[in-house]
């Protein structure tokens, strides 16, 4: 059997085991709490689970392990700023998110101010933000077919690019928060499982000698100790000092922008109380931080065993690195048999990832458009709970569709920056909205409203003028120069201007509610007031 | 469903002296704590960029000090949130729970939770 065949076969278990989650999820999905946030009612580590299959993308298991297969240690620096992210969500948002909000990241900037411009404003973003990194995932998962299945016609990665959408649209409007939530978790157990196979393989090849495996890779790379150190890819000596500054400029987006994505802040609401939502933060860290060390092997490892020219021939990305080591290090130990097996288990864990990564995103923003949007902004509060999980399930279908519009327009163009984008809004505009509203009590609706734009429209206008949209061969439209900016990630200036425009927005209006600045700072640390679980 | 107060419930616990704790504990921990591990982070992303001549010092082997600083991260990562895990529970979580316990015991809760 091909490992095409194989890899096939699993993932269509996978697929068929999680619709059956889906459909038992769906039966015990009726009220509105039960479909935003699964009737609170899963455990810390339940939670910590889904929290790494729900960040644990592509984009940072075959993405991650892919550049540094290719360009060495300048890998590790992103993973590393993906898991520090994590202290800012557990010691400044997790718990004190789950305490004052109930569905959605605007229940938390809504809950002092006037509820219409700051919930639109929320629910823009979270919008915006999530269909950027849907775009991403989904036109990368037509790209991974191509690589993975031997699929290389357009029609092919069209229809993948479809079956992804069909299936993430599935999983929400059917299973809500509940199905995704367990569709999250049996993907971070398979992701972890196969992550930490083949790391014990490549690690058995070398002895357990890590400085072994480091040396080889160097040498087999073709650059020597530069591959060992910072430089390869970012802030390159070609590049100059600008090249360094967008180094610190993604770092600062990566670290600040976890903490105010929309799909992330909701998890927090399917636990329990905030202590669970603390313990579930715990369990994502120590999964998350482990996975980011077991990429580090894998990276190094295919630069070792298969070699960078190997990988980059196969993808210029090198997205196939972790799939080329696990064929390689099967076929070294069990033979050609073992070697197919375990390409095949890989590539199945990678498209589990993408439709875990994806489910979490459309449920993010449909609940967001459901909750906010036509809730509280067109009904004006007025809407029956009833009526919010039509509109919110209408709404992942009419998202899910879109996205799959968009994906397939643009699956010939580089869209991976969009990933780093989703970040930098998330870092600009949210988390400053976000943390105003816990802890500054001058804080009110102009406020709000204007860090929210502030920060989305400087990242994404700051992006819409640098390289990696026009003026340089590997940006979205290559042909086109019409860049002014040097920099490729905007968070250095975007996240200052974000706080900037909170803060001015604010001291600028009179607006001022002790009573409710009152309410959202004890029911935030002693959850008096706050959301309960529901029971079936 | 949702707990319904009266807005002064809040005004009151917000002005007593225990809330006055319970904040100062968990900001005085949490704030510097977040200040530490960012300049720790950015340091490590700035040398990174202005610092590879120190970074790809070798320290044994084939380890330099770019990988190990690195490493570092991850466990002043999991110390980090050990250590909050370790504070929250000694220090913020009876506080929080005698508030939350007293306002609901002394009836101060419209609906009662279901």
């Amino acid at each position: 059997m091909s490992h095409e065949t194989l890899s096939t076969i699993l993932f269509l278990v996978f697929v068929a085991g999680t619709l059956a989650i889906t459909f038992w999820a769906s039966r015990n999905t009726k009220s509105a709490s039960d479909f935003y946030a699964g009737g609170r009612s899963f455990s810390g580590l339940q939670n910590g689970l889904a929290i790494g299959g729900d960040y644990m993308s592509a984009a940072s298991f075959l993405g991650i392990a892919g550049i540094i297969a290719l360009s060495g240690y300048d890998g590790f620096l992103y993973s590393i700023g993906f898991l520090v992210a994590w202290l800012v969500a557990l010691l400044l948002v997790a718990e004190l998110m789950r305490n004052s909000g109930k569905y959605t990241m605007a229940d938390v900037l809504a809950f002092r101010m006037s509820p219409r411009p700051v919930r639109t404003a929320a629910g823009v973003s979270t919008i915006v933000v999530s269909i950027f990194y849907l775009l991403a995932q989904m036109v990368g998962a037509g790209a991974l077919v191509g690589l993975l299945l031997g699929v290389h016609s357009e029609a092919g990665k069209i229809w993948t690019i479809i079956a992804v959408g069909l299936l993430m649209i599935i999983y929400v409007v059917f299973g809500g928060m509940k199905g995704t939530t367990w569709v999250q978790i049996v993907k971070a157990v398979m992701l972890m499982v196969g992550a930490a196979l083949i790391t014990l393989l490549v690690l058995g090849k070398f002895g357990f000698n890590l400085s072994g495996l480091l040396g080889d890779a160097a040498t087999q790379s073709g650059k020597g100790d530069a591959f060992l150190n910072a430089g390869l890819k970012y802030g390159t000596a070609a590049q100059g000092t600008w090249g360094k500054i967008d180094l610190i400029s993604l770092g600062l987006a990566l670290v600040l922008g976890t903490a105010g994505l929309p799909h992330v802040l909701i998890r927090f609401y399917t636990v329990p109380t905030a202590r669970d939502a603390r313990k579930s933060v715990l369990w994502g860290i120590g999964i998350i931080g482990v996975f980011y060390l077991l990429t580090l092997v894998l990276g190094f490892g295919a630069a070792a065993l298969v070699g960078s020219k190997t990988i980059a021939a196969a993808d210029k990305a090198g997205n196939t690195a972790a799939p080329l080591l696990a064929q390689k290090v099967g076929q070294d130990i069990f033979g050609d048999v073992g070697g197919t097996v375990l390409l095949a288990v890989i590539a199945a864990v990678a498209f589990a990832t993408i439709l875990a990564v994806v489910a979490g995103l459309t449920l993010a923003s449909s609940s967001s458009f459901a909750h906010d949007l036509y809730a509280h902004v067109f009904k004006r509060g007025a809407a029956t709970e009833r009526q919010e999980v039509v509109v919110a399930r209408v709404a992942a279908f009419v998202i899910g569709a879109i996205a799959i519009a968009l994906s397939i327009f643009a699956q010939s163009l580089n869209v991976a920056f969009l990933v780093s984008l989703a970040f930098a809004v998330a870092a600009s505009g949210n988390l400053p909205a976000i943390l105003y509203s816990l802890f500054w009590k001058r804080f009110n609706t102009a406020g709000a409203v204007s860090a929210i734009y502030g920060g989305l429209i400087s990242a994404v206008v700051l992006v819409i003028f640098s390289p990696v949209v026009s003026g340089a061969p590997t940006a979205m439209f290559p042909d086109a120069d019409f860049h002014l900016i040097p920099l490729s990630n905007p968070g250095i200036f975007s996240i200052p201007i974000g706080f900037l425009c909170g803060y001015l927005g604010t001291i600028l209006s009179k607006e001022y509610n002790a009573s409710k600045y009152a309410e959202i700072e004890v029911r935030s640390l002693t959850g008096l007031g706050a959301e309960q679980a529901t029971s079936h | 469903m949702t707990v319904q107060h009266d807005p002064s419930v809040y005004e009151r616990i917000q002005a007593g002296e225990q809330f006055q704790e319970l904040r100062r504990r968990y900001r005085s921990w949490a704030f510097p704590m977040t200040i530490a591990f960012l300049v720790w982070y950015l340091l490590y992303v700035v040398l990174s960029g202005f610092a590879r001549d120190f970074m790809g010092t070798k320290l044994f082997g084939n380890i330099n000090v770019a990988l190990v600083f690195g490493v570092l991260q991850f466990v002043s990562t999991f110390l980090i949130a050990w250590a909050y895990s370790r504070h929250a529970a000694a220090k913020l979580d009876p506080i929080a729970d005698e508030l939350r316990g007293g306002a609901e015991s002394r009836d101060e809760v419209g609906e009662g939770a279901k």
